[in-house]
């Protein structure tokens, strides 16, 4: 298990005079040497843009660049390479299916449904769809024990419902939704789903062709690949209409003043010089995940979670949420009467980096009704060691707060 | 942390602001880890004077981005005087910290105040950007209010 963690340079700091214990992983991951590398061999060896370069460099940069849609196609499960779109991130994929959806899919007292534990960036996008539209906002409450309320789905679903979206896994809990059963839901009223891969791209294989999901979304720097870039997965038919969200060179297939018509899928999507050093290492961390294998992935997991979560247990003041069976490798936690903040920069003092806070789900935690709370989320790179060190330091510094 | 204690001074109109930060400054230099600057100011913060439930109005918060603060300020007799509490100990203890060096004083100079000792403890340099927002914010209502006050009594 040491070498993973020793093929991550940064996982080897000391910080405060301590060793780094990343726990943070779910709000980015740290990145293998192989990713770094690449980076740097794109901009010394063939750096130049895109798609339209009459020299080699420009041909082998491009090769590269479509060679990482031909391995996204592949890692998440789509059909066709017209069905991957390179984004900035999840928040960016989210923003065209909103932004395109209002105008050509959504009118006035249209419903959208998405859930009480959605992160901002798929509430606000859709919050402004409506306004665009006329569309209405509803939304799928939680069961004690957090989960969604799938009744409530059901009964909240109709011939309104025109788009179904909701987080795959939550940042906030680690909860994995039963997204199977909400897109075949969804499908009977003939509503489109959007799921939000922010969190699940990470830790288990996806397959967008069996979830039969109309679009999926995820960041490529949670996924051990650079920030400022992203996977937008859309069905090949539901890509060709929708319109796009930039307009500027290289989405266009013919332009004047009068008027101009777009280029196809994925292009049309993508406006400008697009992110091509960060996206041609984003498939070097497709590589790398593939190459570490998603059984060796749960594996080590499962292991991590089921020790993190008895020795939580074993704290009589900590209350765990989100503490269900189908979840992924990260704590979301309070311990009673003491503020997540406080026990956040203690453990920062130790060298151990956690979130604390709302985690950008303001109405989870008004559901809640808590503050916020700290987030330990792990990775297959983090080992049983980190986990116990984690928890002498937690005792320690608890009776400090008190 | 009991040798502290005798250095909080009451009466703090016999002293300056800028003595009463080097009083500060002092006592942190010899807290040579990290750790032990914040068991200093988590005591501090426990022992904050609790603020009366009637002085906790919406009116009367400062909001940072995790803690929520309630500042009271009050003018007496040419004086500006603050009660603080926040619903994070660390935060409280900062908190503490600022009402040792600025209550009780005249308004102009509260308004005036630099401040050197927030970066001369280190202590800034362990904040994260939204808890250092946070901190600003503080010390933008606690020099506000001093204001407000004093044009308010002339």
């Amino acid at each position: 298990m040491k070498t993973l963690l020793n093929n991550f340079p940064l996982l080897n700091k000391k910080i405060n005079g301590k060793e780094l214990i990343y726990l943070d992983n779910a709000a980015t991951s740290q990145k293998p040497q192989v990713v770094l590398d690449k980076l740097i061999e794109y901009y010394t060896e063939y750096n130049s843009n895109v798609h339209r370069g009459a020299h080699y460099m420009a041909n082998k940069a491009t090769e590269a660049f479509e060679a990482v849609r031909a391995k996204a196609k592949v890692f998440l499960g789509a059909n066709a390479e017209k069905e991957i779109v390179f984004t900035s991130g999840t928040t960016h994929g989210i923003n065209i299916i909103s932004h395109g959806l209002a105008k050509i899919w959504l009118k006035a007292g249209d419903e959208i449904i998405l859930s009480t534990m959605e992160h901002h960036s798929n509430i606000v996008p859709w919050q402004m769809a409506a306004e665009d539209s006329g569309a209405i906002l509803k939304i799928i409450p939680l069961l004690e024990n957090q989960q969604l309320n799938m009744q409530a789905y059901e009964q909240l679903l109709n011939e309104k419902t025109k788009i179904v979206t909701v987080v795959y896994v939550s940042n906030a809990l680690g909860i994995i939704n039963p997204v199977r059963d909400i897109i075949h839901l969804a499908h009977q009223y003939g509503a489109l789903v959007v799921l939000d891969g922010a969190q699940s791209t990470a830790h288990f294989q996806i397959d967008v062709t069996a979830l039969d999901t109309d679009f999926y979304v995820c960041s490529g720097h949670k996924i051990l690949g650079p920030t400022g870039t992203g996977i937008l997965y859309g069905k090949e038919k539901l890509l060709s209409l929708l319109p796009p969200l930039f307009g500027g060179g290289e989405m266009i297939r013919e332009v004047s003043f009068a008027a101009t018509t777009y280029n196809d899928s994925p292009y049309k999507f993508e406006a400008g010089t697009p992110n091509i050093g960060d996206i041609i290492a984003l498939g070097t961390a497709l590589d790398y995940l593939s190459t570490v294998g998603w059984e060796t992935i749960s594996h080590i997991e499962n292991s991590l979670l089921s020790t993190a979560t008895e020795l939580m247990r074993e704290i009589d003041s900590a209350i765990l949420y989100g503490d269900v069976e189908d979840k992924v490798c990260l704590l979301s936690f309070n311990i009673d009467g003491i503020h997540p903040y406080d026990l956040g920069v203690l453990l920062d003092l130790e060298g151990i980096a956690i979130r604390t806070g709302h985690h950008c789900c303001q109405p989870l935690m008004h559901s809640l009704q808590i503050p916020g709370t700290c987030r330990a989320s792990l990775s297959f790179y983090n080992t049983l060691e980190e986990i116990f060190r984690f928890y002498e330091v937690l005792r320690k510094i608890i009776p400090k707060l008190r | 942390m009991k040798c502290f204690a005798k250095l909080f001074l009451n009466s703090a109109d016999m002293n300056t602001m800028e003595r009463i930060e080097e009083e500060i400054v002092s006592e942190f230099a010899i807290l040579d880890d990290p750790m032990y600057k914040y068991d200093y100011i988590i005591d501090l913060g426990k022992k904050l004077a609790p603020l009366p439930n009637q002085w906790k109005t919406d009116d009367n918060i400062v909001k940072g981005c995790q803690s929520t603060v309630w500042l009271h300020s009050e003018e007496r007799d040419g004086r500006i005087y603050f009660e603080a509490d926040s619903n994070t100990i660390i935060t409280k203890g900062i908190i503490a910290l600022l009402i040792r060096v600025l209550s009780a004083q005249p308004a102009g100079e509260i308004v005036a105040a630099p401040l050197t000792f927030i970066d001369r403890i280190g202590l800034r340099s362990h904040l994260s950007s939204q808890r250092s927002n946070g901190l600003n914010a503080m010390i933008s209502k606690m020099k506000n209010d001093a204001n407000n006050l004093s044009l308010h009594t002339k």
